[in-house]
């Protein structure tokens, strides 16, 4: 004899308050007992209108406000708004300004990528790392107030450069701090990339095949997990990037490791990179010819974009010839990211959720704008 | 010979002049004893576990309030008390009142049957070690009542969670004390701690294993800490409540803790004796027999410590590979190990040569 049990799907509202969705996502996950059958991801609780702001701000009151986009790589929102205003206007960057704008887009993906390596393991319930993780990023704030005097919102880049040459000695703490990670990185991965328990969460969950990547616009590690080779630095160089060496790390399967492991990678090579930035850089003056405060820039339309630590960070400028932006628009990597999300999470289990979403580091400041 | 404690306490009752407050007094001081002494001790526990996951974690850790931060506990308890005690609206009030209740008294109530020295237990009761467990695994049921009534999806989850956790768990911890009985040929923990001249965990290495890793399971510790999983289900069973209600809970889950650490010491690790005591003669008699409460209590933080550092270390397991961890390794694992211990005892014990 075979009973029947009525069962129900329960819905639950993940969020926007929740300890694991970074911020204020909110997942509407449909479950049938620990397996996922649907996700409607709700976005929109963070959104700051932060494009529309341009339209009443000229070019230097509005470059604050972008450091708001992302604020864990706060140089990766700033840089490709200052390359779409220099492309349009002409304005010509120093050397010196390029080497310090890599070091420091480096330092900033570092910092991200810490910062990812931290939740994404507290999501899995490893509350340890990410107090290592902290512990070294604090160095990098350390030395990015001692750069720019603040240790969130730099507001660093001006157009045509960067706001102020680096202080003494400030050369070789970068440096010493590239010796010393290499050797923290070395640290977590003994403790982390060997543990049964971890290798079990993350191995062949998640798995997001190419075509699927294609298909959604994803970007940076999650694409390069999944084993297509594009980073924006090699393919579409911009600033100074054609003079370093560096690899592109890429996955095999695109699964949850691949995607912890491109992250570590990248980290080394970011280092690699500084280093190498740190040996060429030359003298000479940050910022060419200091801009008026108003100042315009002619008519035109351009699109920039750089290799943020989450995926291409584009901007798309309209000018109209005023010294107010007309249209200012970020195609930021967390929102084409998430798109893959529900996709990825159906059948899977629900402690998976954070593994997964924990491994695509979305930041929702940028996914809403 | 006896202990100095227990002789001061059995003069003490002696001298009484009344019989009557003989027995009420011979009652109420064991009584007294294990509810304070554990509630004491989980303060310390508390601080002992923030001190040492700080250390781990490469940060300080409460280090103001008294000698080291010793009183931060008592600081904490003091402000969860005065938290205003929320019951939601929808709640199953009288079940949401009563689970706290039913995770917190079974917890204490074991203490009754542990020895902390020699002849330092309330109960001797013959059948300690399965009373024991079966009073331990009523926790489950307190969990999944505060799951439930608290009418919080979170917290159904964690209830659920934590049954079918405790129902697969259960079972390989029992077996695997088996091995244990088999070597003794008792159920008393007095027992078993006597007959321990050589300690357990060097005849039963695997039941040792099989059994720390469902007790952790059984106390809900990370890495197996699944029905209160924070950054899956929020904080799971617990999520609704506050105040002294949630003070229950968190104590009984340190109280669980001290009893894993205790039992472990008691099974495998020779409980309140002095490491190889037997072979010192009659000063490792007196150390084990005078002082067995420090050797005791040492035993019990070195596994209450090593709960800490594996939730310093390891991430969360998920519920299928939890389950699968106990019925297809565990258990077999478990089940072999009795086989192998009921051979060998039996061919010591001669039952084979007849």
């Amino acid at each position: 004899m075979t009973v029947e049990f009525k069962t129900e799907e329960m819905v639950i509202n993940m969020g926007p308050h929740h300890p694991s969705t970074h911020g204020v996502l909110r997942l509407i996950v449909t479950l049938d007992g620990e397996i996922i059958k649907k996700v409607e991801p709700v976005i929109g609780y963070l959104h700051r209108s932060i494009e529309r702001l341009a339209q009443d701000r000229n070019y230097f009151q509005y470059l604050p406000v972008v450091d708001r986009v992302d604020y864990i790589s706060i140089i990766a929102a700033e840089w490709p708004l200052v390359l779409a205003v220099e492309k349009i206007g002409g304005i010509e960057v120093p050397e010196r300004a390029e080497y310090i704008r890599v070091i420091t887009a480096e330092l900033t993906r570092i910092m991200s990528h810490l910062f990812y390596l931290g939740t994404f393991l507290l999501d899995l319930g490893a509350t340890t790392v990410i107090m290592y993780a902290l512990r070294e990023r604090e160095k990098i704030i350390d030395l990015m107030e001692e750069l720019t005097g603040q240790r969130m919102m730099f507001n660093y880049f001006r157009y045509g450069g960067v706001n102020a040459d680096v202080p003494e000695g400030w050369l070789s703490k970068v440096d010493e701090f590239c010796d010393y990670f290499v050797k923290m990185i070395d640290e977590y991965e003994i403790l982390i990339n060997k543990n049964p328990i971890f290798l079990s969460r993350v191995e062949n969950i998640g798995i997001i095949p190419k075509e699927m990547i294609v298909e959604y616009g994803a970007c940076g590690p999650i694409m390069r997990a999944s084993g297509i080779k594009y980073d924006v630095r090699r393919d579409d160089p911009y600033s100074i990037y054609d003079r370093f060496d560096f690899d592109i790390p890429v996955g095999r399967k695109g699964d949850t490791l691949d995607r912890y492991l491109v992250r570590m990678q990248e980290m080394r090579e970011s280092v690699k990179i500084i280093k190498q930035a740190v040996k060429q850089i030359p003298s000479g003056p940050c910022l060419k010819k200091k801009l008026a405060f108003s100042f315009k820039i002619p008519a035109g339309e351009a699109y920039c974009q750089v290799e943020a630590p989450r995926g291409n960070m584009g901007v798309y400028l309209i000018s109209n010839g005023t010294n107010i932006p007309a249209r200012v628009k970020y195609r930021t990597p967390s929102y084409a990211n998430m798109q893959i999300l529900p996709e990825v999470l159906k059948g899977t289990f629900l402690s998976d959720i954070m593994a997964i979403f924990g491994s695509f580091d979305v930041i929702l400041p940028e996914v809403d704008r | 010979m006896n202990n100095v404690i227990v002789e001061i306490y059995t003069n003490l009752i002696n001298s009484l002049p009344f019989e009557p407050l003989k027995v009420i007094l011979g009652t109420l001081i064991p009584v007294l004893g294990i509810v304070t002494l554990p509630l004491l001790t989980t303060f310390l526990l508390i601080w002992w576990e923030r001190r040492l996951i700080a250390f781990v974690q490469a940060r300080l850790g409460p280090n103001r309030l008294g000698p080291g931060g010793l009183f931060q506990s008592f600081a904490d308890a003091l402000k969860v008390l005065l938290k205003e005690d929320i019951v939601s609206k929808d709640a199953d009030k009288i079940l949401f009142s009563l689970a706290p209740v039913l995770v917190f008294v079974p917890g204490i109530l074991v203490y009754s049957l542990m020895p902390v020295g020699h002849q330092m237990v309330v109960t001797n009761v013959n059948v300690a070690i399965f009373l024991f467990l079966s009073v331990a695994s009523l926790t489950t049921i307190g969990i999944l009542m505060a799951g439930w009534s608290s009418n919080n999806k979170y917290s159904l989850m964690g209830g659920i969670r934590a049954v079918a956790q405790a129902i697969s768990y259960e079972i390989p911890l029992l077996l695997s004390i088996v091995g244990v009985i088999l070597l003794t040929g008792s159920l008393s923990i007095v027992d078993i701690v006597e007959k321990q001249d050589v300690w357990n965990i060097f005849k039963q290495p695997l039941a040792f294993f099989i059994f720390f890793t469902c007790a952790l399971s059984e106390v809900n510790r990370i890495p197996f800490d699944l029905p209160e999983a924070e950054s899956e289900l929020v904080s799971g069973y617990n999520t609704e409540y506050s105040g002294f209600k949630f003070a229950l809970f968190f104590l009984a889950e340190y109280v669980n803790t001290f009893t894993l650490g205790a039992l472990c010491s008691l099974l495998f690790f020779g409980g309140w004796r002095f490491p190889f005591d037997y072979l010192l003669g009659d000063i490792g008699m007196q150390l084990s027999n005078q002082l067995g409460i420090i050797w005791f209590f040492i035993k019990t933080m070195f596994f209450f410590s090593v709960v800490v550092w594996i939730r310093g270390t390891l991430p969360r397991v998920r519920t299928d590979q939890l389950m699968s961890f106990a019925w297809k390794y565990l258990l077999p694992l478990s089940l072999f190990n009795i086989f192998i211990t009921a051979i060998i005892t039996g061919f010591l014990s001669g039952a084979f040569s007849r």
